[in-house]
């Protein structure tokens, strides 16, 4: 296990920021990290990264207790802060070098270090600018590069790709996707589609609470508990008929043709609608089982507690 | 330690700070020494260097904050903090890295004043008529003198995210432990406890140096200031509450 968090709680003040949570990410596995704002994301990644004690519980990464080694645990955590803080005066190659230096880099091992950082990182353009030059996008990129001088065996990205235009968002993606191969990765987000496009699990986080730790699939079929189908037909029919078919819970008009139907999840609906139409000799233009979405999934398990 | 260091002296030689304070610095105890007739050594008369020593250290009291002002609370402003200490560094060489680099930069801004002294060596009648062992010991005082004040400015720093409140801060402990202990001493109502308490202050051990005397109880005062600022510096660094 790469990190272990065992019954963690953090209390800021009166304020219980994280409420005994347990979870484990293994090596090699990309772990995406979910949470409406002010869930307690951010805090535990500061935890696992040896910036903030915890209050009660333990956080162990690679075998190592963060209240026991932070020096070691620092050694082997590559970590980006959320809004990615960077000295804005330096160069993007004296930051390296300067980030490097720190893990105990020198010499030709540093400087190739930085080049095949800058290379990995798509910086080659912009090396030689100072980063309060560059756009956010670069930005990002000098931060993800900087988290990696070190070759480090655990990477923690808070919110690696906030304020990033669409493309932006893209490209990090693709980078977080390359570089993880070989490295445990968790990172923060509240954008669903990252979530799906990287991750192999998730842990849902709400109010300091784990709410759902599971593989994105499983989370999904678990949260459906009906099917919505939506259905075109060329003539314009009433529900009554639809509603007749077994499974079906309601149907509703959205315009004229087209029929929106609620069903249980026991047997797929959809060959039922197929075998009405031919029997009443309707003209069937669509059939359409809507996909249930992380973003379905997410306020589905955050909202039941919002008291 | 020694990364931080540089990241610190580079930052100053980059961003002009460093050649401003060293200037503003020479110029101003230059005009000290040399022009404004009050303080001039060529009015008074007499081969000694006390115009910079007496002033050096008004000087320096609203220098070095100026210098460290920014270590800590540009670093917490910024987010940047978190990145030094998610690094494998311990707090003691953030710390001690961000103080020599602000007490370096104070020992180059001295170091050319030493042309001071070879003037006034020449200008001696007879020459090299200079009292030279008071001037070292001088010199030792006011860098330890400087020292303190760093030190001063780097607890500063730390304990806000507003630079002009740390400049603030640093000014007003280091006018405190200058001259206003002994200021307070002179109150006549704490009986045995003033001597005390005017030791407390900077100035008692500065001019016992002046004398040219190295004393090891005065360099023990020094450094005891100097380490008990970074150790408060430590402690909140530590603390981690903000």
């Amino acid at each position: 296990m790469s990190i272990q968090v065992q019954q963690l709680t953090k209390i800021f003040g009166e304020q219980k920021a994280i409420n005994n949570i347990s979870f484990e990410v293994g090596k090699g596995e990309i772990l995406g990290f979910l949470g409406p704002n002010g869930a307690g994301k951010s805090t535990t990644m500061k935890i696992t990264t040896c910036f903030l004690p915890p209050s009660s519980g333990s956080v162990k990464v690679c075998g190592l207790d963060v209240t026991e080694e932070p020096l070691l645990i620092k050694s082997k955590v590559g970590y980006l802060p959320e809004n990615n803080p960077l000295y804005l005066e330096m160069y993007v190659r004296e930051y390296l070098a300067f980030i490097g230096n720190v893990h105990g880099l020198k010499g030709k091992t540093l400087q190739s270090r930085i080049d095949e950082m800058i290379t990995l990182c798509g910086l080659t353009r912009e090396q030689n600018k100072k980063i309060e030059m560059l756009s956010k996008g670069y930005r990002q990129r000098v931060g993800l590069a900087q988290a990696l001088i070190h070759d480090p065996e655990v990477l923690i990205l808070d919110e690696p790709t906030t304020g990033l235009d669409p493309n932006q968002i893209v490209e990090i993606r693709a980078l977080i996707k390359k570089i993880s191969k070989d490295k445990t990765v968790i990172f923060s987000t509240h954008i669903m589609q990252e979530v799906q496009a990287l991750c192999d699990r998730v842990v849902v986080i709400d109010r300091g609470e784990i709410v759902a730790n599971d593989k994105i699939e499983q989370l999904k079929s678990n949260q459906v508990e009906v099917a919505i189908v939506l259905v075109e037909f060329e003539e314009n029919i009433g529900v009554e008929g639809l509603l007749a078919i077994e499974g079906v819970i309601s149907a509703d008009h959205i315009t004229e043709n087209k029929i929106r139907i609620k069903a249980t999840t026991e047997s797929d609906i959809r060959p039922k609608i197929f075998a009405f139409a031919s029997k009443h000799n309707f003209t069937l233009l669509g059939l359409q089982q809507e996909e249930v979405t992380m973003e379905n999934v997410f306020q589905e398990l955050t909202k039941n507690k919002n008291v | 330690m020694f990364e931080i260091l540089r990241k610190e002296l580079n930052g100053f030689l980059n961003s002009l700070i460093a050649y401003i304070v060293i200037s503003v610095f020479l110029t101003g105890i230059g005009l000290l020494m040399w022009v404004f007739p009050e303080t001039s050594v060529l009015e008074y008369g007499y081969a000694d260097m006390e115009t910079l020593f007496a002033l050096g250290p008004y000087v320096f009291m609203f220098l070095i904050p100026a210098i460290t002002m920014r270590m800590f609370a540009e670093e917490k402003k910024a987010g940047t903090i978190e990145l030094l200490l998610t690094k494998p560094l311990t707090d003691w060489q953030i710390i001690l890295g961000k103080y020599f680099s602000g007490f370096l930069l104070v020992l180059f801004a001295l170091i050319p004043t030493l042309v001071y002294y070879y003037t006034i060596y020449q200008l001696g009648n007879p020459v090299g008529n200079v009292d030279t062992a008071g001037v070292v010991g001088s010199y030792i005082g006011l860098a330890l003198l400087g020292g303190v004040f760093t030190s001063i400015g780097v607890f500063s720093s730390l304990i806000t995210t507003n630079q002009i409140v740390s400049f603030i801060i640093a000014v007003f402990l280091c006018f405190i432990f200058y001259t206003g202990f002994e200021s307070l001493a002179s109150i006549n109502v704490w009986g045995a406890a003033s001597l005390f308490l005017e030791q407390l202050g900077i100035v008692y051990h500065y001019r016992a140096m002046s004398k040219g005397l190295l004393d090891t109880r005065n360099l023990i005062y020094f450094l005891s200031v100097i380490g008990v600022m970074l150790m408060f510096t430590k402690f909140i660094l530590g603390s981690r509450r903000w």
